[in-house]
């Protein structure tokens, strides 16, 4: 019962009067950057993280400034279905299974039950994965604090494995985006040997790639353009909630507890393991057509068909944050957003985070309970004033989100390369969608890249240079046979499918 | 192919073998200098291009692979990738917003953005310039507030800042 007292602890500091306010803050703003087209949780945070700097500066401002921003995070997790119910929009990318039966909802007139049960499923499968963290991630920690370079690197291993092996895309595009990332963040000066790698004698690159640059370049101006492709003409349902409604939709939504665990757990399982909430919110709602008795009237409006990947989306984009406090990794592009915070403000995430900051690891976990109630209560009373941000033309809204993004981009470091840098990443970022690649590995190989690769420089220095120290003991032994199982599944499930087929 | 309406631009297998074609002289750029840091075995360890050599490697490989892939897939050469009307809807985005970012260094960041959300609303919107001119202004004077004096990030500021003293 350690976890209970560290946690109540960690209520201690996270119910403070600021907190509380920088919580509703979070969540409002989180809200309207999930509704915006081109604004998404990852450069939503990226582009308001150099303003907690000097918030971060002052003594327990660190576990402010991971409050605000991860509660911007649960915020745009709601926004997101706010957009795809009402507009048939996803305003996330794990939110397009919401539209599925989100939107025919709405058409039907019952929009307000539609929301309901979205925002409450969300919070549902948020708090699920909370609990899974508060007495999963001690363990973790716990477990992790033995761990050596060999096995963080076979951690990194795992999990950039695990993209290949369960994105379900082209394999030959997601290792291309990945490695991209790898490359880039080589770029600039080497740590340990104080050699320039791949500047070819420009100044600017000195300094190397930062992934925020990357994240607002990519998600938020790469967005913009292929939004205004697809031509935008928001014919939006009207959006009132009366409380009627949701104590209607409250006592309707019991029927669906099997669906709410079944995706919660589906949700739980892809954010540890890095596949994501998208996939997440799709897996979910396959399940849920083909286990649920009216499965086959799935997408003309079914309550079930909400619940399912708006609970398999929240709890997979909060148990991304398990990984992330416990090893340092990350489990999607916003989470690793929040780590590269973590390590600007000076804080090394990893298991010791529990050993030396646990105020503000259990202050983490205990704002992850009320940042998601406060979001339930703004999303629930305020949606009609966030849907008509939806309403706003897009000839005014698309330039001050790409003056946002330039604002962003140049505020991280100062400097107006980056916000060259910017446009020239949402070209790529454009391009590449188009075409398939996907960008959150690019994205997580970016931040990650520096601390993969002196971990395997130091394991390999260890072990003079054999690559079989990654096999050295069972532990990473195992973590290595894992992360190779997870690369080539695709090529063990059709052998399997083929020996049993022929049995 | 060409709809009736569409007329492609470039269809999906040219962009495909164009990016793989980018991806794999991309990875060769980052092969070529790590050899030329060394990425072999040094006295200490491994040398700087060590890791970096390999994620070259990578980064050819997968190029190859879509380069190969689009090669084969007849498929891809009749999809289009962007139409022309597409094209140019991008082209009017994009263009503005390089003129956009190279101007800033010399207007600043709030004349900037005021002339570029300007633009937008009167070539896009079709405002008239009574709705543009406040709404532009009024943006502008409001992150002015929020970065300036609330959050006191400072932008980039150019000759009309420095002309109301306000630098």
């Amino acid at each position: 019962m350690e976890e209970i007292n560290a946690l109540l602890q960690g209520f201690g500091v996270a119910l403070s009067p600021l907190n509380l306010l920088l919580m509703f803050v979070g969540v409002v703003l989180g809200i309207i950057i999930g509704v915006l087209p081109g604004l998404g949780g990852a450069n939503g945070v990226a582009i308001l993280l150099p303003l907690t700097f000097s918030m971060a500066q002052q003594p327990g401002g660190t576990t402010s400034a991971i409050i605000l921003l991860s509660c911007i995070y649960w915020g745009a997790l709601f926004g997101g279905a706010i957009t795809s119910i009402l507009f048939n929009i996803p305003g996330e990318p794990w939110s397009v299974a919401t539209t599925f039966d989100g939107h025919p909802l709405a058409q039907l007139g019952r929009a307000g039950s539609a929301l309901t049960a979205a925002f409450t499923s969300s919070f549902i499968g948020a708090l699920i994965a909370v609990i899974m963290i508060t007495f999963l991630s001690p363990v973790v920690a716990g477990f992790a604090l033995r761990f050596g370079p060999p096995e963080f690197f076979s951690v990194y291993l795992l999990t950039f494995c695990a993209f290949v092996g369960m994105s379900g895309g082209n394999a030959a595009k997601t290792i291309a985006s990945m490695m991209i990332g790898f490359a880039l963040a080589a770029v600039g000066l080497d740590s340990v040997t104080g050699t320039l790698r791949l500047t070819f004698g420009f100044t600017s690159l000195l300094k190397g790639f930062d992934f925020l640059i990357a994240v607002i370049g990519l998600f938020g101006i790469g967005e913009i353009l292929e939004t205004l492709e697809e031509g935008l003409a928001f014919k939006g349902a009207s959006a009132r909630i009366n409380f009627k409604v949701v104590l209607e939709t409250w006592k309707e939504l019991p029927r669906y507890w099997a669906t709410s665990l079944r995706s919660a757990a589906v949700g739980c399982f892809m954010g540890i393991v890095p596949g994501g909430a998208t996939p997440a919110s799709f897996m979910s709602y396959g399940l849920a057509r083909r286990l649920s008795k009216d499965g086959n009237d799935f997408g003309s409006g079914k309550v079930e068909g909400v619940v399912a990947p708006e609970t398999a989306a929240h709890a997979a984009g909060t148990s991304a944050l398990l990984p992330m406090i416990t090893l340092g990794v990350p489990g999607s592009p916003t989470a690793a957003v929040l780590l590269g915070g973590l390590l600007i403000w000076g804080l090394q995430p990893g298991p010791l985070l529990f050993v030396e900051k646990p105020d503000f690891v259990w202050g983490l976990i205990a704002s992850m309970y009320l940042g998601n109630i406060a979001g339930l209560i703004v999303v629930l009373t305020c949606v009609p004033l966030f849907a008509a941000i939806l309403r706003i033309p897009f000839s005014i809204i698309a330039p001050v989100i790409i003056v946002i993004c330039a604002i962003g981009a140049y505020t991280v470091h100062n400097s107006m390369f980056d916000v060259y840098l910017m446009v020239a990443f949402g070209v790529l970022g454009y391009a590449f969608k188009k075409l398939g690649y996907p960008l959150a590995p690019l994205v997580l190989a970016l931040v990650l890249g520096d601390r993969a690769e002196e971990n395997f420089r130091n394991a390999i220095k260890g072990s003079q240079g054999d690559l079989l120290v990654f096999f050295s003991n069972g532990l990473v032994g195992g973590l290595t046979s894992l992360a190779l199982l997870l690369l080539f599944w695709p090529f063990i499930r059709a052998g399997w499918r083929m020996v049993l087929g022929k049995s | 192919m060409e709809s009736e309406q569409q007329h492609s631009a470039a269809s999906v297998r040219a962009v495909e073998i164009g990016v793989a074609v980018v991806i794999f002289l991309f990875g060769a750029l980052v092969v070529f200098d790590s050899y030329r840091l060394g990425a072999r075995w040094g006295d200490d360890g491994p040398q700087a291009g060590y890791f970096p050599f390999y994620v070259g490697l990578f980064i050819c490989a997968s190029g190859a692979a879509i380069f190969v892939r689009a090669l084969r897939n007849t498929a891809f050469a009749a999809e289009s990738f962007v139409s022309r009307e597409e094209l140019k809807k991008i082209l009017t985005v994009l263009v503005p917003t390089i003129v956009y970012v190279s101007v800033i260094g010399y207007l600043g960041f709030y004349v900037a953005s005021t002339l570029y959300i300007a633009y937008f609303m009167w070539h896009l919107g079709k405002y008239a310039w009574f709705k543009i001119a406040p709404v532009s202004i009024g943006v502008s004077v409001a992150f002015f507030l929020i970065f300036e004096i609330w959050f006191s990030v400072p932008l980039p500021k150019g000759p009309l800042e420095a002309a109301l003293g306000l630098n």
